[in-house]
């Protein structure tokens, strides 16, 4: 297949080393960092109006935690090697760590919180269900079906603790991501200090966004009623966090407009050419101004309930497709120009391939179908808790 | 367990024929290679190289190395006298054909590329899991037996040195013939040049040409400002180049 390429480029350089799916990596993470940051902000900083959605955001990161790892073993030139980064991790290298920190995460953080904050559920669904479901749910009390008022109590503590690691765990998953990039000195587009920040706030923009549509799209399917106090505060915490990271962002361009060093004028061409659509029409205006504007009147203007429900749910979906954008210009746009800055290549994305279009489609919808099984196993529901403890003393004592 | 002779007589073939697995896996000796009496590097004379890609066709053919993907390249310049920023560079099919005939008029001249083997290589820094290293007698390898194919280390490369073998799915770049090099011969591309423009330089041998070369010579690396440690030396580079 032959690449156009414009001016000279190394002749190595012409093929581009990280498809789609390396731009999915930093899409997803950012999600897993970005929710459990919102559901953080109800269990540490007791902000209680964001309750209805914690539970659902524990588990939306979980989901997309869960399908984290698969691009990148997809992109391997040898995925059935990828263990050797756990027993022969090479220290010096910043992706070396990936695992480490992923498993981090993963184990002590996010199952550890979930099952902590469900275990009193499991232990009466175990209790109250029959046949497989029990085996299900007897499997998940883990052996520990102990819910005294004691128990729980100390649950709770434990899981504070939990939440409070995991506040810089999360950003630490996501900043490394962000390094794994940032560090790369050979690659200016990518060569900056403040790409792990703008990784973490641009995550906690898109896994805010991204649970407060779940959270309205599935209390709309379920005929309930959505908590519009629980989806203006989200709305407002998702505004500010926007609002700095859209200012990290243009710092960081302000830096390089100015400074104009040996590579400015090839990038510059570059945003201006190849870049244009994805990184100037769909990422800042349409993913990041047209939101942020959004969000912003509803902060200031008096609104309609239905009105604000409409901007949020339009403000947000502009988010996710705007910051997946932003990735796909970071990972893409990275890749595009030549390291002697006199050229440029073309990114051809195949279809039915390892790493094609369909693939992405299909790893993206991955952890929606994740998310419904753990929906349906651990509903997150404020009323699915309620109800449960209304019916526990008549399971008790049967 | 008793050795009886019967025992023996079928203990010994076995014994033989594990044996000779064992050889089989063992690397091919250089008994008069000692790594740590090296220090490699390479000196390329701008003015020398005429862009005859011999050197091209050469590691091309020493090295197995896929078509469309080059252990080393020559890049033609071409440098307008008022932008000395903005050379027009061309290098078709990495040069390994030759190059059509230079009809602008102004500064042209021929710049030979390879892997500069630095001693403090970014590519080898980011490996996840150290197939990629520096030997103790400096040069930049790559064990295809334990690469995973994650091309970090082709996009921590400045030089675009690194590209992914199709065939076996692993990074893959110029090792400096190393399996020449240690039994005491010169690089592939180094042997064909018809004008001595590349020359393999041991920095550690104090009767190594290089040394004198060095001492009588301005020479420069590519992109100094990237402190990678390059050991392939430039004389009479041109400050366009890149």
């Amino acid at each position: 297949m032959q690449i156009p390429v414009e001016g000279f480029m190394y002749p190595n350089e012409v093929e581009l080393q990280w498809s789609v799916l390396i731009v999915l990596y930093p899409f997803i993470t950012g999600l897993v960092a970005g929710a459990f940051i919102l559901a953080s902000l109800e269990r540490v900083f007791r902000v209680r109006a964001v309750k209805p959605t914690y539970r659902l955001a524990l588990l939306t990161a979980l989901a997309f935690l869960l399908v984290a790892p698969l691009p990148l073993q997809l992109h391997l030139g040898h995925p059935e090697r990828s263990f050797e980064m756990y027993l022969t991790p090479h220290r010096s290298s910043a992706m070396a760590m990936f695992g480490f920190v992923y498993l981090w995460y993963l184990m002590a953080v996010l199952l550890l919180e979930i099952w902590l904050d469900y275990r009193r559920d499991i232990v009466l669904k175990a209790q109250s269900t029959s046949g497989l479901t029990r085996v299900v749910y007897r499997a998940l009390t883990l052996g520990s079906s102990n819910i005294s008022d004691r128990s729980l109590s100390i649950d709770d503590r434990v899981g504070y603790v939990i939440t409070l690691i995991g506040i810089p765990s999360a950003f630490l998953l996501h900043g490394y991501v962000g390094f794994i990039f940032g560090s790369v000195k050979a690659n200016p587009w990518w060569s900056s200090p403040l790409m792990p920040i703008v990784f973490i706030f641009s995550a906690m923009v898109s896994g805010i966004a991204a649970v407060m549509l779940l959270y309205m799209a599935s209390t709309k399917l379920r005929g309930k009623e959505i908590d519009i106090r629980c989806v203006d505060v989200i709305a407002q915490y998702l505004f500010y966090t926007f609002v700095i990271d859209f200012s990290l962002e243009m710092v960081d361009l302000l830096q390089r407009i100015y400074e104009a060093d040996e590579s400015f004028r090839s990038l510059d061409f570059m945003v201006h050419t190849r870049l244009w659509t994805s990184q100037v029409i769909i990422q800042i205006l349409l993913g990041t101004v047209t939101p942020i504007v959004m969000l912003g009147l509803t902060q200031v203007v008096k609104m309609s309930e239905a009105a604000r429900k409409r901007i949020y749910a339009i403000a947000g979906s502009l988010t996710v497709v705007g910051i997946f954008a932003m990735r796909w210009n970071v990972v893409i746009g990275g890749q595009l120009f030549s390291k002697s800055f006199l050229g440029y290549t073309t990114y051809k994305m195949g279809f039915a391939t390892r790493e094609g279009l369909l693939t992405a489609i299909v790893l993206m919808l991955l952890p929606f179908a994740i998310l419904w099984v753990l929906v349906k196993l651990l509903p997150p529901w404020p009323d699915a808790t309620s109800h449960a403890s209304g019916t526990a003393p008549a399971h008790g004592t049967t | 367990m008793e050795i009886t002779r019967r025992r023996l007589l079928v203990l010994l073939p076995a014994a033989a024929v594990a044996w000779k697995y064992i050889q089989a896996g063992t690397p091919e000796a250089s008994p008069n290679y000692k790594l740590s009496e090296h220090w490699w590097g390479m000196l390329i004379d701008i003015p020398k190289c005429i862009g005859c890609g011999s050197c091209v066709r050469a590691c091309s053919a020493e090295n197995d190395v896929p078509d469309g993907y080059f252990r080393t390249w020559i890049e033609r310049y071409h440098v307008p006298d008022w932008a000395i920023e903005r050379p027009e560079v061309e290098s078709p099919n990495g040069g390994k054909d030759g190059f059509p005939p230079n009809q602008s008029t102004g500064k042209n001249f021929f710049v030979p590329k390879l892997c500069n083997h630095c001693a403090d290589s970014p590519c080898t820094q980011v490996c996840p899991v150290g197939a990629t290293f520096v030997s103790p007698d400096g040069v930049v390898l790559v064990d295809k037996n334990y690469c995973l194919g994650c091309r970090y280390c082709v996009q921590a490369c400045p030089y675009g040195c690194r590209f992914i073998n199709p065939k076996t799915n692993t990074a893959e770049k110029c090792t400096l013939c190393y399996h020449r090099i240690t039994k005491g011969l010169t690089t592939a591309c180094a042997e064909v040049c018809p004008t001595g423009a590349r020359q393999l330089a041991d920095l550690k041998n104090p009767s190594d040409p290089i040394h004198e070369f060095l001492k009588t010579h301005s020479v420069q690396v590519l992109k100094p400002h990237m402190a990678t440690g390059a050991k392939v030396f430039y004389n009479g580079m041109d400050g366009s180049v890149r």
